[in-house]
């Protein structure tokens, strides 16, 4: 008979960290997107101007983000700011999302055709007017399945996090084999819910693309 | 020779091609027009093998297109084709567009495929081109580049499948003079196209194809100028 | 406000040890690349045969790598199989796990590339005489080279930051595993670890700028 030491506790341990993980998820997408938008918006409208802040943004693209974890760390402590590792975290891989949500925002904005722009000035629409009401729907939907990835990206690349001391679910399932020494049983499990967090928000962003083109 | 006989063929239960016979002579030249969705694209397909068929035989001189212990490949070396995209290789200039088939298939040397291709190249009026990619040349210059490289293979029969329909206007006409100088110098070549009028020029049949058989066929001051059924009559009043 | 003195001397003192890092680095990433690129088009190709089993099994690889973190399957390698009896070494474990992500992520661009080179093309290729084989050598792949090669590219950039994570399970000697060595005996975090972003920023830099002069001599059109 198959016999195992995993507990039912193990199992609420696990989700713990997936919990972790998703929370860590929502708050780096959350200012990542927030940042992004803002300068995807910035590098596809002023293109010259924000030449800089593509170089600066392509950085955080260039360095593992493992090191920029422990760099903002012991910044973090060079600097004397108070934060739980959390904070890092969500700040850290914040920023990170940032760096790719500006490309994907430029991009889906650089997608709108100039005739469009040209037709809703055209009908005397002012520059904000066609930004808010032609532009901006326009891109959202150029760019959502870029910012979907992005967001399935960023789940898993919560894993890193341990390294500055966070308890997430891939920290958690290390945890348990430390003790109970069945590896390959508790990573499959975290292997699987982290594999069902991927399924359940493609298919739901497969439902909104859906639900778009039925406009169209 | 091709010889055509009953041939059936469908696209899984949408039969397009119903039974059709046709034979083309040596140095003849046969345009096919028709209604889009009457099966005149999908027989030329089935001529060179790049379709195949459901019943019937097709045979160029002699040997059967679809018989299972035919070399297509090199039946295919016989008869070229010409297609409504022209499919250029875009990965390849103008030259090495033409010179690729007689180079790998049929193992002619660097030298002897360019000597040939330059020809070819030369004969429809590319010769400022060859070292162009084709991203670059219009569709007309692209058609006639696929002639060329077509014709590189020196086959014994030409396949045109609507040729010109999906370039521009005003590059038509230099497609269609590289097609007329062709059937004047004696190729034998099968044409489907919309461009009435090169149809009674160049051709010495004309086939009007409707629902997937051959509805009427003849020499063309008989079809095009006096058709004997009401259906090539509307056919024709509806495309002039 | 902060009284931290910066000691940029500890930090370039490591440096040669750090360049002989990344040397391992780069290695790391590029084997994980050859076989990745290799696996991927086998990959291509059993995802195209009617075989239902190994369809399934290349579709459940490419599923696993895009949906998983590339840790956790560094993780798989390294502890997981080591509970089967085979015990694997850090750097054997990151290559492994980087390249069965790699492949994960090849494959599904490479059949992207596919889907966009127009089945005309072969029909044209075909009928001046090609056979099968002939048209997809001659006309398909080197076209589908092109299309992939950018996504090749970042792939490999991709592959390099990875190899970061080999830290995670004890790796020493590629450019992240020296410089925690180095920072655990110096305590010199900061300024060691900057010098390594700093690195690993330029060894990125250098493969786009490889990659751009490739594509400037391989692509005419």
């Amino acid at each position: 008979m198959f016999s195992t030491s995993f507990t039912w506790n193990d199992l609420l341990f696990l989700l713990q960290g997936a919990w972790v993980t998703l929370l860590l998820t929502f708050w780096s997408m959350l200012l990542g997107t927030f940042l992004g938008v803002s300068c995807g918006l910035l590098r596809a409208l002023l293109p010259r101007a924000t030449i800089p802040l593509g170089w600066f943004l392509d950085i955080f693209r260039s360095v593992p983000l493992l090191i920029q974890f422990v760099l903002f760390n012991s910044l973090k402590s060079i600097v004397g700011l108070d934060w739980s590792a959390f904070t890092v975290g969500c700040v850290v891989l914040g920023v990170y999302v940032a760096a790719f949500c500006t490309e994907i925002v430029r991009s889906g904005v650089l997608s709108v055709p100039q005739n469009l722009r040209l037709a809703s000035r055209s009908l005397g629409m002012t520059y904000w007017q066609d930004l808010r009401y032609v532009v901006i729907p326009l891109a959202t939907r150029v760019a959502f399945p870029g910012w979907l990835n992005l967001s399935l990206s960023a789940m898993k690349d919560t894993a890193l996090v341990m390294w500055i001391g966070i308890i997430e679910l891939l920290r958690a399932s290390q945890a348990i084999v430390t003790r109970i020494q069945e590896p390959l049983l508790v990573l499959c499990i975290a292997g699987l819910i982290y594999y069902l967090i991927s399924l359940v928000v493609s298919r739901l962003g497969a439902q909104v693309e859906k639900r778009w083109q039925q406009n169209d | 020779m091709i010889e055509i006989e009953k041939v059936h063929k469908s696209f899984k239960d949408l039969e397009v091609i119903k039974g059709v016979d046709l034979t083309v002579q040596k140095g003849e030249v046969v345009s096919i027009v028709g209604g889009s969705g009457s099966g005149k694209s999908t027989l030329l397909m089935c001529i060179n093998g790049l379709e195949n068929i459901q019943s019937g035989s097709i045979k160029v001189d002699g040997t059967e297109v679809h018989a299972k212990g035919t070399d297509i490949n090199q039946l295919r070396q016989k008869i070229g084709i010409v297609f409504q995209q022209w499919n250029a290789f875009p990965h390849l200039n103008v030259l090495e567009n033409v010179m690729l088939a007689p180079r790998k298939v049929q193992g002619k040397s660097r030298a002897e495929a360019e000597e040939l291709a330059v020809k070819q190249l030369t004969h429809v009026g590319l010769a400022d081109k060859l070292k162009v990619f084709p991203g670059k040349l219009s569709g007309g210059q692209q058609q006639r580049m696929a002639i060329a490289r077509a014709l590189a293979m020196t086959p014994d029969y030409m396949l045109f499948d609507e040729a010109t329909s999906a370039l521009d206007p005003q590059l038509v006409g230099e497609v269609l003079d590289t097609m007329r100088l062709l059937a004047e110098d004696g190729m034998t070549m099968i044409l489907v196209t919309h461009e009435i009028p090169f149809a009674r020029d160049v051709s010495d049949r004309v086939a009007f194809f409707r629902e997937g058989l051959i509805h009427e066929i003849g020499p063309p001051d008989q079809v095009i100028d006096n058709p004997q059924k009401p259906e090539t009559a509307a056919f024709l009043k509806s495309v002039v | 406000m902060f009284d931290y003195t910066f000691q940029w001397r500890t930090a370039l003192r490591a440096l040669p040890d750090m360049l002989e890092g990344a040397v391992v680095t780069f290695e790391t990433a590029a084997l994980s690349m050859i076989f990745g690129v290799l696996i991927a088009l086998a990959l291509l190709a059993m995802r195209e045969t009617p075989n239902l089993a190994t369809r399934a099994l290349a579709g459940t690889w490419v599923s696993i790598a895009r949906n998983t973190p590339a840790l956790f399957q560094i993780y798989i390698v390294y502890f997981g199989l080591g509970a089967i009896g085979l015990h694997v070494s850090s750097w054997a474990a990151l290559l492994a796990g980087i390249t069965f992500n790699n492949a994960g992520y090849l494959a599904e661009n490479f059949r992207g590339g596919l889907k966009a080179i127009p089945d005309t093309q072969v029909r044209a290729a075909r009928s001046l005489g090609m056979s099968s084989f002939q048209a997809y050598r001659l006309v398909v792949v080197p076209q589908l080279l092109r299309i992939v090669f950018y996504p090749i590219t970042n792939q490999m950039v991709w592959a390099v930051l990875m190899t970061s994570l080999g830290v995670i399970v004890g790796l020493n000697n590629d450019l992240t595993g020296v410089t925690q060595d180095y920072n655990v005996r110096t305590f010199r975090t900061f300024e060691l670890f900057a010098l390594a972003a700093v690195i690993y920023y330029l060894i990125a830099k250098l493969i786009v700028a490889i990659a751009r002069l490739l594509a400037w001599r391989l692509f005419r059109y």
